[in-house]
């Protein structure tokens, strides 16, 4: 709720000029009752604050979970540990292990038809706890407060049992993260249908799904939902994971297809109805057969993308400026908003990766620049990362779209390969998606501009390259390294098949 | 450019073909020559080397086998609900594995003859200068000359030479085509080879028992190698530690039959007694060099190993005979550096390159229940190049995110890095021990080879949830002598 003015304390809400920016963070010391306040208790918020408790500082973290419409609610840490990466990943291993379960016959191990039931609440609930733990051992004060500013000093906010509490701090750090976005113009879409927010909480299966949105979070969603036994479709409207190379993004898709997620390409959905039977009756246009269908599902789920959750901030009263087309908080190189001693992480800022490493690493950094003599920016080139599809895509770098635009397609070169995991032969697994993309520079250095990997264990395999591509590692390097036998991750060290040479990429021999 | 590869043809020659195809290519006339002497049990095999038959694609196979043991229970905790009995079953799993292996051999043969290079299955042997003499199965005999030689004949498993080893006793050259299960078994050594072969036998249900005479994996980092035991161990794997067998001999006939093996301590006197239904000899590999003429062409051997010295540029002291592989003295025994290695050379010999093969930081895997990956230097041996104050390592344990949910094996998984503090902190050794370690290693390797140093693996973002993360971002912490620290989610 929009808490009452008091009168601030300290602060005026003048923003010093640029000049004073240095002197900012040590403004009337010793007035305010924090060194660091950090607004939000994810994966950027936690890291700053613990980093910064490292150095004697007096710290207090906010964390405050609004319910979504559907009434989910969670503990302290996050997106990430809640109702993103942590349980997406868990997920997505229990439908590998589907595979798995297929693929041990094949190496003779003899089991009944398997069926999938239930869920991995347990350890996310585990992990809370867990940060908690942390929290007090570091001597950071927590809060489970929604805070909003009321000057650029001052937060204040109310406890779920109606205590108002206001807390004032030398320097803020805004980590508030994002929640999913529901489509405005769909009849029902609030009322009946879920997000990602509430997949991983459902205390039952969500049976017959229908997944709207292209982003990694539909792809993944779907793909685990398809692998633990479930009927699923991806509603898309245009193409798949936008931003992403879109050759890898069409092997990704191609393989759900194969695997048995259905698609419904180039569709919008119209509205949601709910059925006597308690079914979810959906109506979608066609884009491409002008065409208007229907069809029923028990659950339906938007992943449309996520929106800043800057809303309830009331930014104004502290004066920090956001984009007005995406809500985000608008930061320089080193995470400052437009007020000096405001700064900003994680996937409220403007331009980021919205990426759980990239806002511990930028969480840390900033702590240490403003409380350990550092002046280390975060570095946000080259991040790598990895989407969870059933068949996994992890990259680094540019794609190659990107890599032709800003150098021009005669001046790169792309090394390609499509090869078949080793465990794949005897489970008779199809490997046609299984990819390896390599985009260069073409003159004679050959520096490596990024790299695109499709198939198991994608994120282990693209880990160590983001290492090598961080030290301007280029091709002839890549060719020097000996590969490790037998692993998927050797064929990147044997790429040598361009695409400008027209030559199959296929991999033969072992 | 004749190529020899016989008695259990060595990893090169897979993509030896691939450098073959190349010479072939330069419009050089080639041969190669492949044989493969039977075991003392009778097994043989067809093109291809050790690798592809008897190395690592069957041991890799039937490792997975094992893994998808650990994944069929790991999957009750996830949701998924079957039988409560699981069996495995031998001949299933060594068939589908024989079957794809002889899907290589053919389309190594195929290969070949596409790019026109001639292909007997004979042994060959030197009988003068730029001559040597092929012998067939049928034992007729053909004489060869050529321009140039490459010798890649690889290496065989070595025996005990106590009583009942050759006649009772298998090796892997034999495991992996057995037509039975092996059953209880001992495993003797403790290579990789045997390390290996005990944790996926083990894995896939059966009673195994290894038998060390001092320490495992010598020449691994020993913190990693004992890490290793003790996993095995933890999970079903019997060691009896400082004992060598002195005679084996048969109770019973059968496939298989039951065994008893007699060893004694080799600390004192003590004699123990024990009944298998196989022993697996796994105590180290000898080059195929004695028995192939190179005392007639001159080629120089080191007598105690039988290796073969070769200069940077993979020649032997006879200037138009070459040599890559496993058969190299003081070189590492691996596939892929076979491959690189042959394959430079004879761009080097036909095509005017220059660039030698690079065999410093080869990174390798061993593919124990709990998997470990290297590349660069052990940390004993980093304390002895530079000094122990020059040196500064990083580690932590970790626990893969995916072991969680099943609870299991919390804090096991381990990483470490070794930096050179007087050279920029420049990493000079990577070790972790965990699932998927060859594919987390790979691209640590190819940093490591662009001179990759700590603050540059501080300052990448991590992917997460990985295992490979834990690596990077300053998630590693300096060693001390009083904790380690695990990760947190």
């Amino acid at each position: 709720c929009r808490c009452r003015t008091r009168a601030a304390a300290v602060g005026t809400g003048r923003r010093p000029p640029p000049s004073v920016r240095a002197l900012a963070a040590s403004a009337l010391p010793g007035k305010n009752e924090y060194d660091l306040l950090v607004i939000g208790g994810g994966s950027g918020g936690l890291a700053c604050a613990k980093e910064a408790a490292q150095f004697g500082r007096k710290v207090a973290v906010l964390d405050y979970v609004e319910p979504s419409p559907q009434g989910t609610a969670w503990g302290l840490g996050g997106t990430c540990v809640n109702v993103g990466c942590i349980p997406k990943k868990l997920m997505h291993q229990a439908a590998l292990l589907g595979s798995s379960l297929k693929d041990a016959q094949h190496y003779g191990w003899s089991i009944s038809q398997p069926v999938h039931h239930t869920c991995v609440q347990n350890y996310v609930k585990s992990l809370n706890w867990g940060h908690r733990v942390q929290l007090q051992e570091k001597k950071v004060k927590y809060f489970n407060i929604k805070g909003s500013f009321s000057d650029p000093h001052t937060v204040r906010g109310l406890t779920k049992a109606g205590k108002e509490t206001v807390i004032t701090a030398d320097n803020i750090v805004i980590a508030t993260g994002g929640r999913p976005k529901y489509p405005v113009h769909v009849a029902g879409a609030l009322e009946y249908g879920i997000t990602s927010d509430d997949l991983f909480w459902l205390k039952e299966s969500p049976g017959k799904t229908l997944i709207v949105g292209a982003s990694y979070v539909s792809l993944e969603c779907a793909g685990f939902l398809t692998g633990i036994g479930l009927d699923t479709t991806v509603m898309m409207r245009s193409i798949p994971l936008r931003g992403f190379d879109q050759q890898m993004a069409s092997l990704v898709t191609e393989h759900m297809e194969s695997y048995g997620t259905k698609f419904l390409k180039r569709c919008f959905p119209t509205k949601v109805e709910k059925l006597k039977s308690n079914r979810l009756q959906v109506t979608w246009k066609n884009a491409d057969l002008g065409t208007e269908e229907t069809d029923s599902f028990n659950t339906v789920m938007w992943a449309v993308g996520r929106a800043p959750d800057t809303k309830t901030l009331n930014l104004e009263a502290a004066g920090v400026k956001t984009n007005s087309e995406t809500g985000k908080i608008i930061v320089d190189a080193s995470e400052a908003t437009s007020v000096p001693h405001i700064y900003a992480i994680g996937d409220i800022t403007e331009g980021r990766p919205e990426l759980t490493p990239t806002a511990i690493a930028a969480g840390k950094l900033l702590a240490q620049r403003l409380f350990s003599q550092s002046s280390e920016l975060m570095d946000y080139d080259n991040v790598p990362t990895t989407v969870f599809t059933p068949l996994e895509y992890g990259c680094v770098g540019l794609s190659e779209e990107a890599a032709v635009q800003r150098h021009g397609s005669d001046n790169i070169e792309v090394y390609h390969a499509y090869y078949k995991p080793l465990e794949f032969t005897v489970a008779e697994r199809d490997a046609t998606q299984c990819y390896i993309k390599m985009v260069c520079l073409r003159e004679r250095e050959q520096r490596i501009l990024g790299l695109h990997f499709i198939g198991p264990n994608a994120g282990e395999v693209i880990q160590g390259f983001a290492l090598g591509i961080k030290c301007g590692a280029t091709y002839p390097q890549m060719m020097k390294t000996v590969g490790i036998h037998p692993t998927c991750a050797e064929e990147v060290t044997k790429l040598h098949i361009t695409k400008r040479s027209g030559l199959d990429a296929t991999v033969t021999g072992c | 450019l004749f190529l020899k590869k016989h008695k259990g043809s060595n990893d090169t020659s897979q993509y030896h073909l691939q450098a073959l195809i190349e010479a072939a290519k330069y419009g050089k006339k080639v041969m190669v020559l492949d044989f493969v002497t039977p075991t003392p049990q009778g097994s043989s095999w067809g093109l291809g080397g050790t690798c592809v038959n008897v190395g690592c694609i069957p041991k890799k196979l039937m490792h997975q086998a094992a893994l998808l043991g650990q994944a069929l229970q790991d999957s009750r905790k996830f949701g998924w609900h079957f039988t409560e009995e699981v069996k495995h079953n031998w001949m299933t799993m060594t068939e589908s594995v024989q079957n794809y292996i002889g899907s290589l051999n053919w389309g190594y043969r195929v290969a070949l003859r596409d790019s026109k290079v001639t292909y007997e299955n004979a042994y060959g042997e030197f009988v003068g200068p730029h001559t040597i003499k092929a012998t067939n199965k049928k034992g007729i005999e053909k004489l060869y000359t050529a321009e140039r030689f490459l010798i890649a004949t690889g290496e065989r498993p070595r025996y005990l030479g106590i009583p009942g080893d050759k006649e009772y006793c298998i090796s892997s050259d034999d495991l992996f085509s057995l037509p039975y299960c092996p059953g209880k078994t001992l495993v003797v050594g403790a290579s990789y080879v045997a390390l290996e072969c005990a944790g996926f036998l083990a894995g896939l249900g059966l009673d195994v028992t290894v038998m060390v005479r001092s320490i495992l994996l010598r020449g691994f980092d020993q913190d990693m190698a004992n890490r290793i035991g003790e996993y095995m161990k933890d999970h079903g794997v019997n060691f009896i530690r400082e004992f060598v067998p002195i005679k084996v001999e048969q109770v019973e006939e059968g496939t298989p039959g039951i065994l008893k093996v007699t060893a004694k301590s080799t600390t004192g006197d003590q004699i123990i007694e024990g009944e298998y239904n196989t022993v697996l000899l796994a105590i180290g590999r000898d080059p195929c060099t004695r028995k192939i003429g190179l005392d007639k062409v001159g080629v120089s051997i080191n007598e105690k190993t039988g290796k073969i010295p070769v200069n940077d540029e993979e020649q032997t002291n006879v200037p138009y005979i070459y040599a890559v592989g496993d058969i190299l003295q003081d070189k590492l025994e691996l596939t892929p550096v076979a491959i690189q290695a042959g394959r430079l050379l004879v761009r080097r010999l036909y095509a005017g390159a220059t660039t030698k093969c690079d065999y410093v930081n080869v990174p390798t895997t061993v593919f124990t229940p709990l998997e470990y990956g290297a590349c660069g230097y052990s940390e004993e041996t980093a304390v002895e190049k530079f000094g122990e104050e020059n040196i500064e390592v990083y580690h932590s344990n970790f626990w893969p995110l995916e072991w969680t949910v099943p609870s299991r094996d919390n804090n096991k998984c381990y990483a470490k890095i070794i930096c050179n503090i007087q050279d920029n902190e420049r990493v000079i050794g990577f070790h972790i021990l965990g699932p998927n370690a060859g594919e987390v290693t790979q691209g640590f390797a190819a940093a490591i080879k662009c001179g990759l140093t700590k603050e540059q693996l501080d300052s990448t973002v991590g992917i997460h949830p990985v295992c490979a993360e834990v690596c990077i971002q300053s998630h590693l912490k300096v060693t001390s002598k009083s904790c380690i620290h695990g990760i947190l989610g």
